[in-house]
């Protein structure tokens, strides 16, 4: 996600923008047209949007090889600089103190234990040249570096056959991805970007980068993880972008 | 009366019509999220409120597209459909018939056989679809259909082809518009599929 999204003519999806936008739709006379829809029912049309979303995340998974590679770039195509996103400018990115923090890990693991920032840095880490694609269009190439997240997960004694795993962040922003994303080799903790401690414009101490998602399924200032089998949702997920958003 | 148009061909053009306004109209918005030229789409021409109701609306009419667009392509060539009406197209033959449209010479005595300009448009319409489709794949997975973006330059190379598919879908839909404003029977014909005193 990116600062322009407050541009977006609506911040929520709330009931009052839904009937705003379906009433622009009517005067499109793109509606009139959908047969068997009651038209002054703008409820029962987003309850087939959100249907076919849901329908969409199925086909996601289906299609999502857990073996297929992003491709990888050679540095020379990292974009310069890298943009900043979030739903928030830059200089209200919430500064986390190195010394205080604590990774919580819970829900479905063996070890409930909260982790240091040394204990993590000292974890095997790769590296990786990827392309960000942001969910408005844009893509920015950039090189994380971290720990793979599916050996974490075994680490951690994660109930690998569970279906989600959720993130709370810092700056109050949630989300969560499906196991077979969450075990995919290139699905990283990114404590590192272009070879440096990761800034916190860019989520310190550590994102996840997920190359097969769109940008706004790789939360920043991760302060909690948990593996469930409920579907934790996601902060604009919640508000009516598509949950898998696989890419 | 001669059948003009068979029924499938009726059901699949007006469901595509439908699908056609809302991928464009949702697509639109989508644009404006992030540009790709130096201009927007006026947001009163546009679907879904906001980039989220956008995006929704675009993944569940590409179905309606796409389902579509194959039903009505299999019976065109498994009928013949397609091969009676369409072909053979001669270059010459479409540059003759485009300027007599344009001196506002319009046959129209049988609307079941096309001229050589009629032919090329639909199937530039069909090839146009078909490109909006793939191109429309690599951008919602650029990773699962990787082999396929990297025919057409990738992500990026995927936004600005989709984008100019588009451009040729909308011009096509203005004239077509306008031939069936000059010929209004025409209109009818694709409802009933009959050409009263025909």
């Amino acid at each position: 996600m990116d600062s322009k999204l407050e541009n977006h003519e609506g911040p929520l999806l709330g009931s009052i923008e839904r009937r705003l936008f379906l009433r622009r739709g009517l005067t499109l006379g793109a509606l009139s047209l959908l047969a068997g829809c009651d038209l002054t029912d703008d409820e029962s049309v987003q309850k087939v949007l959100t249907a076919m979303s849901r329908w969409n995340d199925g086909v996601q998974a289906e299609i999502f090889s857990p073996q297929r590679l992003a491709p990888e770039f050679p540095e020379s195509r990292i974009t310069r600089p890298f943009p900043f996103n979030a739903f928030y400018d830059e200089d209200e990115a919430p500064v986390v103190d190195a010394g205080d923090y604590k990774l919580e890990v819970g829900g479905l693991v063996k070890e409930k234990k909260a982790w240091r920032l040394p204990e993590l840095y000292a974890l095997p880490q790769v590296s990786q040249v990827t392309r960000h694609i942001c969910v408005e269009g844009w893509s920015a190439i950039g090189k994380w570096s971290g720990p793979r997240f599916s050996d974490f997960l075994q680490r951690v004694g994660a109930d690998t056959t569970a279906r989600y795993v959720g993130f709370k962040c810092a700056d109050k922003y949630y989300g969560s991805i499906d196991m077979a994303t969450a075990l995919h080799p290139q699905t990283i903790m990114a404590f590192r970007y272009a070879d440096q401690v990761l800034p916190a414009k860019y989520g310190f101490p550590w994102k996840l980068r997920v190359p097969t998602k769109l940008g706004f399924k790789n939360p920043k200032h991760i302060v909690a993880m948990f593996v469930s089998n409920e579907n934790p949702g996601g902060y604009w997920e919640d508000q009516g972008y598509n949950w898998f958003s696989g890419s | 009366m001669k059948t003009v148009h068979p029924l499938l061909v009726r059901i699949t053009h007006w469901v595509n019509a439908l699908a056609v306004l809302v991928m464009v109209a949702s697509g639109w918005k989508i644009y404006n999220a992030s540009p790709l030229f130096d201009f927007t789409f006026p947001a009163g021409a546009t679907l879904g409120g906001w980039l989220a109701g956008a995006l929704q609306w675009h993944f569940a009419a590409m179905w309606v597209l796409a389902v579509n667009g194959m039903i009505y392509l299999a019976y065109g060539i498994l009928s013949g459909h397609l091969r009676r009406r369409m072909l053979p197209i001669s270059p010459r033959a479409m540059l003759h018939d485009v300027l007599n449209a344009l001196r506002g010479r319009l046959a129209h005595d049988d609307l079941s056989v096309y001229n050589a300009a009629q032919k090329a448009a639909y199937v530039g319409a069909i090839l146009l679809a078909i490109g909006l489709i793939l191109t429309g794949l690599v951008i919602w997975k650029p990773v699962q259909f990787y082999a396929l973006g990297s025919l057409i330059g990738d992500y990026e190379g995927a936004r600005r082809l989709h984008f100019f598919c588009m451009t040729g879908i909308v011009l096509f839909v203005l004239v077509h518009v306008l031939m069936v404003i000059l010929v209004p029977k025409t209109f009818l014909t694709m409802i009933t599929g009959r050409l009263k005193n025909g």
